[in-house]
């Protein structure tokens, strides 16, 4: 294995501002590891040729002085980002074979910044999932393994399981990521990186695959702190082409990683001890409070006392928001179309084999929980119970800096684990949900290993659009933490 | 709420996807499931709490009244299942229709 | 109106719903053309077509129009309003929804005059008008097997203006509908045209017996594009309702089509699926927020309405209701006839653009109001001419012909006509002896008392200046010479 593809980002950037390799080598790198790795079914589509040119390309700015900040780095884009040209599926039946005639807002800000693409990564089907064994194009196995039972294949989280991998796996310097419920933290969990999903109208949802439009944001998943930093800068920014984008000023990012956290308050919420929290989750959680005090922070306890609502309210929320965005799939202008003897029937049958179970699932509780005489108990109760949510971090918010929590209630599961009960697949995300249904930044990264050797994951929460702050203080406990271990070959 | 079979061919037309009957049976299960797991929302008390259909804390921007799309046929036609640009000028298609 | 049946008398109630097309170079939520007649998906942007991760952003215009009707329909102004998606499978319904308003529309409860023949006007009340995307249209006769979609009108700004359920005959519906689309054109903020498909009207139709105050069971007649077609489709159908009601039937819910060759209407096959439209607000859009200096400064351009144009003409000209009631149903007719009738006898102004004028304009389809066939200013300064003399009423009827001929100003027509009016006594003296020396047998009779033979007199000495002398003096002076 290349030594090229165990650089982080900064490193890259760096050491090529220097002349030390270029991006076409930095690129072929990766683009050998990608190959080397296809058992791990992390990428839907690679598009080697186009990386080559696109790192061609790069050398050339880079010699005519107009290197931008991802300049050379080689990046995949979850297949959610639709990408001009090169197809993208969601992965799922109903858009194989799909060909944007547009490039989303984000992946172009990336290409913008310099950045080449590897290709297009494995996801959920419509991003709705937590383990990346949703997707019509194959699972996705975590690169890591438990040292307890070597032979079990794990997943690597998701929805961004083919992200997560891909950078866990070094066949991909960053990834992008979208976030719904947990998307990019617990897969980062998973797969021991660091990811970030930003405030919710911080990136641009315009030409991104919608899954439930008040929920979803793009991040960025990366192999530290200072990446996710850096790829978040080219990320974000206003875009008027999305009526729900921020007009705010995009800070530098980087710049927030000053190491000094003292003084700061982290809320350390009561609600996330729920019984049956595994012991190693709760014991990283506390090492990680004590890394913080001692950089001179001070836990507070807070109470978010609507904690247990928000998977609930999430499952109504969510599906509602999504079987409306996935109408547009009915096999008319682009995607599958499935004959069928008259219109309805065309619908009906596309439809049925576009979309795979769990899809299905959730748009038809969507139907039924927006349907008339169920809206009232179900769609707009849950948005009721969605502000009181939000209402709670409101007001820790206003006694503490950033709250910690674990990301996720246990380290990466078999693939054959938790498949009977979609309810008990969706508690994965318990954690991570509460911060989505506040459009608050969270942020996963990798603060220790469970007994089996398996990564755990820290999640930092913020207040709206500071992101900063959360960078601040993940990068003081990555210092903290010293997590170096890698999945086996890397 | 539980549903029985009925109400989930309902909401499957509703949906328009296709189920067989031979679905009907684990999926009013499992509907019922997950139904019965999110009405845990009845115990919270909404009395005069708005509901929230946005975090954006925004009001929805405008643009302005000018032309700066379209003209582009063949690209919104490249992705038609139902190859459509030469022998049909220029439409999308579908099973015929009658009002 | 009532209808009587075979069990006793009836009445009609009618809501209308009326879908207009709301005038902007691009569509309400993204940024392709809105104009008519393009080739096929050509003024599509990848919006419109619901594409994968595409999203809305509002054209202000469109809300500005909205809220200009509002104005004009003297309704509430809601400044807070919200789009919600009503969703629906329909081939020409690319995102699987439309976004339309639902229970916060940006105008609410306002009121239409609506103008009878008798001249009487009777208020109608308007429930609410929200802003929506249209769909696209399907084509259904060029293929044996396959619908045809063109997407050219997916995402046009409509407003979406629903009335009471206020009118209670096919008459009061054409009112309605004439009175509405001429509001429209005024402000400017939606074409009328019902052929070209600007201007769509959904007929909402119950029956209930005479005295009664229920409302009974209404069908829904969909997209009808013309006000007579509406009126037929009423009519048919109330009668339909009457007929099934006195047969111990019962109407269901639905909605229906009118056939305009047959007359008939009949129910409508695609729409057979149970509606369940599971509106919810749409997560892509935000709140509309519109301030209330908008809504001032919008209201600062209005322009005047109808029915106070048409309050001033009666005050101001002298005009009666009815005569009115025509000169202001057209924006442009009424600019015009304020042009001729601007510092003059109102009345005449409006004998003249109501009679000669518009018989003109009409006769031939290249008159149209920026070509008309005789400019204001000249039908104006044909008018003072006749007031001042120059010529006579009937001469004026000549000058009017060869003003649209030549396109000239009428004095100069008078000029190079020689169609001055003759008022020189002496000459008109002088042609009254020569046909009396002429027609010595007639001027007897006369003095004999068969006053009868005064006209023919007239006519002769008429004739003999070319219709030229003034018809008064002419007159004055024949009966002079007679008691000579
Ligand atoms: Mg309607
Ligand atoms: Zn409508």
């Amino acid at each position: 294995m290349s030594e090229l593809t165990k650089l982080t980002i900064a490193q890259a950037r760096d050491k090529m501002a220097k002349g030390e390799f270029t991006a076409v080598e930095l690129t072929e790198a990766h683009i050998q590891a990608m190959a080397a790795k296809r058992n791990l079914g992390a990428y839907i589509v690679e598009t080697p040729d186009l990386a080559r040119e696109q790192a061609k390309a790069s050398d050339l700015r880079r010699q005519a002085g107009q290197a931008g900040a991802l300049e050379g780095i080689p990046l995949g884009i979850k297949d959610l980002f639709c990408t001009k040209n090169v197809q993208t599926t969601a992965a799922s039946r109903i858009l194989e074979g799909f060909k944007p005639q547009y490039e989303s807002t984000v992946s172009g800000k990336l290409l913008d910044a310099g950045s080449v693409m590897l290709g297009k990564l494995n996801l959920d089907e419509f991003a709705m999932g937590s383990s990346n064994m949703t997707s019509y194009y194959g699972k996705v196995t975590n690169p890591w393994k438990s040292k307890a039972d070597p032979a079990k294949k794990l997943v690597p989280g998701g929805s961004s399981g083919g992200s997560a991998a891909a950078v866990a796996a070094r066949i991909a310097m960053g990834a992008t990521g979208t976030d719904t419920g947990g998307s990019i933290r617990q897969p980062a969990a998973f797969c021991g990186i660091t990811g970030i999903k930003p405030t919710y109208g911080r990136c641009s949802r315009w030409g991104v695959v919608a899954f439930a439009s008040s929920l979803d944001q793009a991040g960025p998943m990366a192999r530290d702190v200072r990446d996710c930093a850096i790829m978040l800068g080219a990320m974000a920014g206003h875009d008027p082409k999305d009526s729900t984008s921020a007009p705010m000023a995009v800070p530098n990012f980087e710049a927030a990683l000053t190491g000094d956290i003292r003084g700061l308050k982290v809320g350390i919420p009561k609600e996330y001890r729920p019984d049956g929290l595994s012991d190693e989750i709760q014991k990283v959680w506390e090492q990680g409070i004590e890394w913080l005090k001692a950089a001179g922070a001070t836990p507070v306890e807070i109470t978010l006392p609507h904690t247990k609502y928000a998977l609930p309210t999430y499952y109504i929320v969510a599906p509602a928001e999504a079987s409306s965005n996935l109408a547009r799939y009915d096999g008319v202008r682009f995607g599958l179309r499935v004959e069928g003897s008259s219109l309805d029937d065309m619908y009906k049958k596309t439809r049925a084999a576009g979309f795979g179970s769990e899809v299905r699932r959730r748009i038809m509780i969507g139907t039924y929980v927006l349907s008339a005489g169920y809206y009232d108990a179900y769609y707009s109760k849950a948005q009721k119970v969605r502000r009181l949510i939000a209402d709670d971090f409101k007001k820790a918010f206003e006694t503490v800096d950033v709250i910690l929590t674990p990301t996720a209630p246990s380290a990466a599961f078999g693939m054959d684990e938790n498949t009977d009960d979609p309810v008990t697949m969706w508690l994965n995300d318990v954690f991570t949900i509460p911060t989505s249904l506040a459009g608050l930044p969270g942020l996963s990264l990798p603060a220790g290993l469970d007994a089996a050797g398996l990564p755990l994951g820290l999640q930092l929460i913020g207040r709206p659009f500071d992101e900063e702050t959360v960078f601040k203080v993940a990068g003081v406990m990555e210092s903290a933490a010293g997590f170096t271990a890698t999945p086996e070959g890397v | 709420m539980s549903l029985d079979k009925a109400a989930v061919r309902a909401i499957a037309e509703l949906a328009r996807i296709e189920v067989r009957d031979e679905e009907l049976d684990h999926l009013a299960g499992e509907l019922s499931g997950i139904l019965h797991f999110v009405e845990q929302l009845a115990e919270v008390n909404t009395d005069g709490v708005p509901p929230m259909s946005s975090v954006a804390d925004l009001t929805l921007p405008m643009r302005a009244d000018v032309v700066t799309d379209g003209g582009q046929f063949a690209a919104v036609l490249a992705n038609a299942p139902d190859g459509v640009i030469e022998d049909q000028g220029g439409f999308f298609t579908v099973p015929k229709v009658v009002e | 109106m009532i209808i009587q049946g075979d069990t006793g008398d009836w009445e009609i109630v009618i809501g209308l719903e009326v879908h207009a097309q709301v005038i902007s170079n691009a569509k309400l939520f993204s940024g392709a053309a809105t104009a008519f007649g393009a080739e096929p998906n050509d003024q599509v942007s990848f919006v419109d077509a619901g594409f994968p991760g595409m999203l809305p952003v509002i054209n202000e215009k469109c809300v500005e129009q909205a809220v200009r009707t509002g104005l004009g329909l003297k309704a509430q102004i809601n400044l807070t309003s919200v789009f919600a998606r009503k969703n629906y499978f329909y081939a020409d319904l690319p995102q699987g929804y439309q976004i339309s308003q639902y229970d916060m529309p940006i105008v609410g409860e306002g009121t239409l005059l609506i103008d009878l023949p008798d001249g009487s006007t009777r208020a109608i009340g308007i429930e609410r008008l929200h802003l929506e995307q249209d769909a696209g249209k399907s084509i259904h006769d060029m293929h044996p097997s396959k619908s045809y979609i063109d997407l050219n009108r997916s995402g046009v700004a409509l407003m979406e203006i629903v009335s009471k359920p206020d009118m209670r005959s096919p008459e009061e519906a054409g009112a309605y509908l004439t009175k509405l689309r001429t509001i429209l054109r005024y402000l400017g903020t939606c074409d009328g045209n019902m052929q070209e498909g600007s201007m769509r009207c959904d007929a909402n139709v119950s029956v209930r017996p005479v005295g009664s105050t229920e409302l009974r069971t209404r069908c829904e007649i969909k997209n009808v594009n013309s006000i007579r077609f509406v009126q037929q489709a009423i009519e048919y159908e109330a009668r339909r309702h009457i007929d099934v009601y006195e047969n111990g039937g019962e109407i269901k819910q639905e909605t229906r089509l009118f056939d305009s060759v047959k007359g008939e209407t009949r129910s409508m096959r695609s729409k057979e699926h149970a509606h369940d439209y599971r509106y919810f607000p749409d997560p892509d859009l935000l709140p509309l927020v519109v301030s209330q200096d908008l809504v001032d400064s919008i209201k600062a351009t209005l322009p005047e309405l109808p029915d106070e144009k048409k309050a001033r003409f009666m005050a101001e000209y002298g005009l009666n209701a009815y005569d009115a009631g025509v000169m202001v149903a057209e924006k442009e007719a009424a600019e015009f006839f304020e042009g001729v009738a601007k510092g003059r006898d109102g009345k005449t102004a409006a004998n003249w653009v109501m009679g000669d004028f518009f018989a003109t304009m009409n006769s031939d389809a290249k008159y149209t109001w920026t070509n008309p066939p005789v400019s204001a200013e000249n039908l104006g300064r044909m008018i003072d001419l006749i007031k001042d003399g120059t010529i006579s009423t009937r001469l004026a009827k000549d000058v009017f012909i060869f003003m649209v001929e030549s396109g000239k100003d009428p004095a100069t027509i008078v000029e190079e006509k020689g169609l001055k009016q003759v008022t020189d006594t002496g000459a008109i003296e002088k042609a009254i002896d020569e046909v009396f020396a002429a027609n010595p047998d007639k001027v007897a009779e006369v003095k004999a008392g068969k006053d009868k033979l005064m006209g023919w007199f007239v006519g002769q000495v008429m004739k003999a200046t070319q219709g030229k002398a003034n018809p008064g003096m002419l007159n004055e002076l024949i009966a002079k010479k007679f008691k000579e």
